[in-house]
């Protein structure tokens, strides 16, 4: 089955490098023409995505469809794909000619004759040097860089490099249009010229464009679709209005733009309470749930005191250009506002936010759950490989632990939870983190951290690539090596078994 | 699936063999034969401590072992202490040295070693200083002669290397022309005089070309002995003598590992 | 100033006493006499181009060009096997997995750190071992044993200096792994494999000890035939010094031709195109 929208397809694509998941599941569908952006942190898989589309790296499971017909087992260079690197790769010991007729003068044209007998017949040929030479100049044409064909590339500044190595991937005229962050290597002013050129470009040559990067703002000048990626999972598709205005979660949101981040309750119909206050919100939660609140800086207004909802104290200013940015202390959570309003600082003043501006979003952590934990033979639940000290009683009601560490319950059976296979769940308060990485019990590294108003909510990942979510009012940064340490009473844990069957007779 | 497909690693397999065949084998077997012998009636080969007894038990051969030792060290040191200063000028970016290492070190190469040093057997003669009468003076002069370039080259790699800007902090920071010297440069450029020392000491313990035609073959080295086993065909004596050398180079990295820098600064001129 | 005068003074006297018996050797390869005497100088007797005559028609000069012309085959036929074998290692070194990389790179570093009798001895045991003959080829492996490591250490960093993804924006645009490898990834390393080239030219040149282990002793190289003169207190061969001449003068030729063509590229032929 053919669908002439769709160009191309991966379906449940997964990579592995060394058990380490670098892209898991990735499903996604491109349209003819689209500017599609894989966005997102270095190393959530972006680049590895990018690379398996061109081929060169092949997907431990999943296909790849390109109008419809399988391509995840081809090599690179029998795909109509084309490439532009990050660092553009152009071969520097050839001219520009060269580097653009590169594949010209490899490609192999079909063309059909009819042979003495009027047989109909397909044969290939290579270009002629004088179709290589009009190919190669409209694609100079095309970058804005006629004349240049027997320039050294080595004497061509950075931008013009980058318009060479897009010449000689266009030039081959590919159906889809690789990115990989090309622009990450140029200076700030040369990459805001270059974005818009290709997006010109994209327009005129109307070829689909998958491109990479890391930068959020070039995300959402250029794309037509935004896939936003994270641990190698797609966080969020959608366009740059939807990923801004509607982020599903709360690292879309810290990730794309700025924003104010907050733990919420659901506390009645479209009614939400953060930093001490009821809200009312257009989305519909359940009752109690507890949610995480994302407000854009620029939604927030600022009036004078008891104007608004809600009164805090302005603590700090800064002139950011087009407007001012203000942070304002509400109870213990802080507020960041973005206005042209002058405000004076150390002053009483007040928010209003308008219900369409409150996004809420499902929580994403509201515990850590680790359904691959066991019990060992001194009764420690071991997370990460690591053994961490718990209430085993808790397994079976009104039981105790007697001298040889078996469980003995109120009848005096006795029970055995030596390598049982337990659900261990710890909420993201109960976990201390500790700057020292032998202090703790398990140690690891900070792979993320989300301001939520009075609290941090960082990410610990430990070498098990295990992941502990921990709720923390101190400051850490991103790559800290710590380790972590929980309160034994804390550890709620669940048998994966009927307690029955471990019962010792 | 079943097809291997090409990978461009597999073309360095080649040389994987090539080193297996040519560098690790007989390196093994160098240790087999040190501890081996073979009947010359009966012809078999059997494990034994022989060749260590032979070796140690001749004091010919342990007088040669600490002459070679004696000389090693001499000409290292002297090495050294004429080679820093040049190599320490030319790594100078101020003047423009490059074409010098080159002729110092591509151009005398192209014509042969030994020939190179019965030239200086002759200059040194037709100057006075007869190999003859004076085999230690003259051996000498000769290492010096050989070996200066090959201290030289790791040095300047590693002075080219070094971050100038110590010596300014060095400076800076009180210490006078004599402590930056002993405190910041030697220091830094450790990792080329050990790398200079290695490929100095050994090399001039085990030649014997130099000693027989500087020294009009009155001065015996080890590599003398080897030479000897190997005319004799005495292999298991000679891997012996090869196994102490041995010994000794691995000794030496060893001791100087942590010292030596990552990246090899013999490489660095090529 | 006085300071980078000395400096400098230092260098070139240096280089003075460093090429001073090869200056030696040329200036006696005008004067015909067995040995090097100053007072033939002097005297200004025997001043004439006799030994070039002799090198090349004298029955003396026969040996010593023979020898020459051996030593310039096993250099340039073991320089020409250790660049090719070399390349290839280097590349897929570069492109192995860490720990075979690691191990390639011990592997040669065993022939640079060995002095060279212990080279020349495990491999003369190795030909023993296995019962061959001492012949051409094994005296080839000698060479190649001492030279390959350098030609890898000499086109590695320019491995190292390319982009990352030269080899696969070629496949990229079309081109089969055999043309990546050709069309991109050789020239782009061409520098270092030509030093690499020259280096083992060089090191195969001067050597004396492989060589002297592992020929057939009625295969004679310069060195060879140097060392079995001059070791017994012989005199340096006269013909050697007009030898030694010409080629200081014809390396000399070529490092100037390196000199001043390097920088300057020639302009590439266009053919159709205008």
């Amino acid at each position: 089955m053919k669908n002439s929208n769709k160009i191309i397809e991966l379906k449940n694509i997964c990579k592995e490098y060394d058990g380490v998941l670098a892209v898991d599941n990735f499903n996604l569908y491109v349209k003819k023409g689209e500017f599609v952006t894989f966005l997102g942190p270095s190393g959530c898989g972006k680049t590895t995505t990018l690379r398996m589309i061109a081929g060169f790296e092949m997907p431990t499971s999943g296909v790849i469809l390109l109008n419809g017909e399988d391509i995840s087992k081809l090599p690179p260079y029998e795909r109509p794909v084309n490439t532009v690197f990050q660092r553009y790769a152009l071969f520097t010991h050839m001219d520009v000619y060269d580097n653009i007729a590169f594949g010209l003068k490899l490609k192999k044209i079909k063309y059909t004759y009819v042979d003495k007998k009027g047989v109909t017949k397909e044969k290939y040929r290579k270009y002629t040097n004088e179709e290589i030479d009009e190919k190669v100049r409209k694609a100079l044409k095309i970058v804005d860089l006629e004349e240049f064909e027997y320039r050294d590339v080595a004497t061509l500044s950075g931008g013009q490099q980058q318009r060479i190595a897009i010449a000689r991937a266009i030039v081959n005229e590919p159906q889809i249009l690789l990115l990989d962050e090309p622009l990450g290597a140029l200076d700030l002013k040369m990459r805001k010229e270059m974005q818009e050129e290709l997006k010109a470009m994209h327009k005129k040559l109307g070829i689909t464009f998958i491109y990479v990067t890391h930068d959020q703002e070039e995300a959402l000048t250029m794309s037509d679709t935004i896939v936003v990626m994270k641990d190698g999972m797609i966080q969020q598709i959608g366009t740059p209005e939807d990923i801004y205005n509607e982020p599903k979660n709360a690292f879309v949101a810290d990730f794309i733009g700025e924003s104010n981040i907050y733990s919420a309750t659901m506390v009645g119909d479209k009614m939400v309470r953060f930093i001490n206050h009821n809200f009312v919100c257009v989305d519909e939660f359940e009752l109690h749930e507890k949610v995480d609140v994302v407000i854009r800086p620029e939604d927030i207004i600022l009036g004078n005191e008891n104007e608004g909802m809600v009164n805090g104290k302005l603590i700090s200013k800064t002139f950011k250009g087009v407007h001012y940015e203000y942070v304002m202390m509400v109870g213990r959570n802080e507020v960041v506002i973005q206005t042209t309003d002058n405000f004076e600082i150390n002053k009483i003043a007040s928010i209003s936010i308008d219900p369409f501006n409150i996004h809420i979003m499902k929580k994403e952590f509201t515990v850590n759950k680790y359904s691959d934990a066991w019990i060992d033979k001194n009764n420690n639940v071991v997370i990460s490989e690591e053994p961490f000290e718990c209430d085993i009683t808790q397994l079976v009601p009104g039981s105790h632990v007697d001298e040889e560490g078996y469980v003995v319950d109120q009848h005096g059976i006795k029970y055995d939870f030596t390598d049982a296979d337990v659900i261990a769940e710890i909420s993201l308060k109960d976990i201390e983190v500790i700057d020292n990485e032998e202090d703790g019990i398990v140690s690891g590294e900070i792979v993320s951290i989300i301001y939520k108003g009075d609290h941090y909510q960082i990410i610990v990942r430990t070498e098990e690539d295990e992941d502990f979510v921990i709720d923390t009012e101190y400051t850490w940064n991103e790559f800290d090596k710590v380790s972590v340490k929980v309160d034994p009473k804390k550890i709620k844990l669940t048998l994966k078994a009927e307690v029955k069957e471990y019962v010792k007779d | 699936m079943s097809k291997i497909k090409f990978q461009r690693k597999f073309l360095a397999i080649p040389y994987g063999i090539f080193l297996v065949l040519f560098v690790i084998i007989p390196m093994v077997l160098i240790v087999v034969y040190a501890f081996s012998n073979t009947d010359p009636v009966t012809n078999k080969t059997t494990f034994s401590f022989d060749n260590l007894t032979t070796f140690f038990s001749n004091s010919y051969n342990l007088h040669t072992f600490l002459i070679s030792l004696a000389i090693g060290l001499g000409n290292t040191l002297i090495c050294l202490i004429i080679g820093y200063p040049i190599a320490y000028i030319l790594a100078k970016k101020e003047y423009k040295f490059n074409y010098i290492i080159v002729l110092l070190f591509i151009m005398p190469m192209w014509i042969n070693f030994v020939l190179r040093t019965a030239a200086t057997r002759d200059l040194l003669f037709a100057m006075g200083l007869s190999g003859g009468e004076h085999p230690y003076i003259s051996t000498m002069i000769g290492m010096v002669y050989n070996y200066l370039p090959f201290t030289i080259l790791p040095l300047y790699t590693t002075m080219l290397k070094m971050d100038k800007s110590l010596i300014e902090a060095s400076m800076d920071l009180g210490a006078n022309k004599v402590q930056t010297f002993t405190k910041t440069i030697i220091p830094m450029t450790l990792p080329g005089i050990i790398s200079a020392s290695s490929m100095v000491f050994m090399p001039t313990m085990s030649s014997y070309v130099i000693s027989d035609v500087m020294g009009e073959r009155q001065i015996s080295l080890i590599g003398n002995i080897i030479q000897l086993y190997f005319d004799q065909g005495l292999w298991n004596l000679g891997s012996f003598v090869a196994l102490i050398l041995l010994v000794i180079i691995l000794g030496f990295m060893i001791a100087t590992r942590n010292m030596e820098k990552e990246d090899n600064v013999r490489g660095g001129l090529w | 100033m006085v300071k980078k005068i000395f400096a400098k003074g230092f260098i070139y006297l240096m280089l003075l006493l460093m090429y001073a018996p090869i200056i030696l050797l040329i200036i006696f390869s005008f004067v015909e006499f067995d040995h090097i005497d100053f007072r033939q100088l002097v005297s200004g007797e025997n001043i004439n181009f006799n030994l070039y005559k002799e090198l090349f028609t004298g029955e003396d000069g026969e040996t010593v060009v023979q020898a020459f012309k051996n030593t310039l085959l096993v250099a340039v036929v073991s320089a020409m096997v250790s660049t090719i074998l070399g390349t290839f290692a280097a590349i897929g070194m570069y492109y192995s997995g860490k720990k075979m990389r690691k191990a390639y790179e011990i592997g040669g570093q065993i022939p640079i750190l060995n002095p060279e009798i212990i080279t020349a001895l495990s491999l003369t045991i190795l030909f023993v071992f296995v019962g061959i003959q001492f012949n051409f080829i094994t005296l080839l492996i000698g060479h190649v044993v001492l030279t390959i490591p350098f030609v890898v250490l000499s086109i590695l960093p320019k491995l190292k200096q390319m982009d990352n993804n030269i080899y696969e924006a070629a496949l990229d645009l079309g081109a089969k792994p055999s043309k990546a490898l050709t069309k991109i990834i050789i020239p782009q390393i061409m520098p270092g494999i030509l030093s690499g080239f020259i280096l083992a030219v060089t090191l195969s040149l001067d050597d004396y000890i492989i060589t002297a282990f592992t020929r057939n002793n009625s295969f004679v190289t310069l060195s060879t035939y140097v060392y079995g003169v001059t070791s017994k207190r012989g005199a340096i061969p006269p013909t050697l010094r007009a030898l030694t001449t010409i080629i200081v003068v014809v390396t000399l030729i070529v490092l100037l031709i390196i000199n001043f063509t390097s920088g300057k590229k020639p302009m590439k032929k266009r053919g159709t195109r205008v």
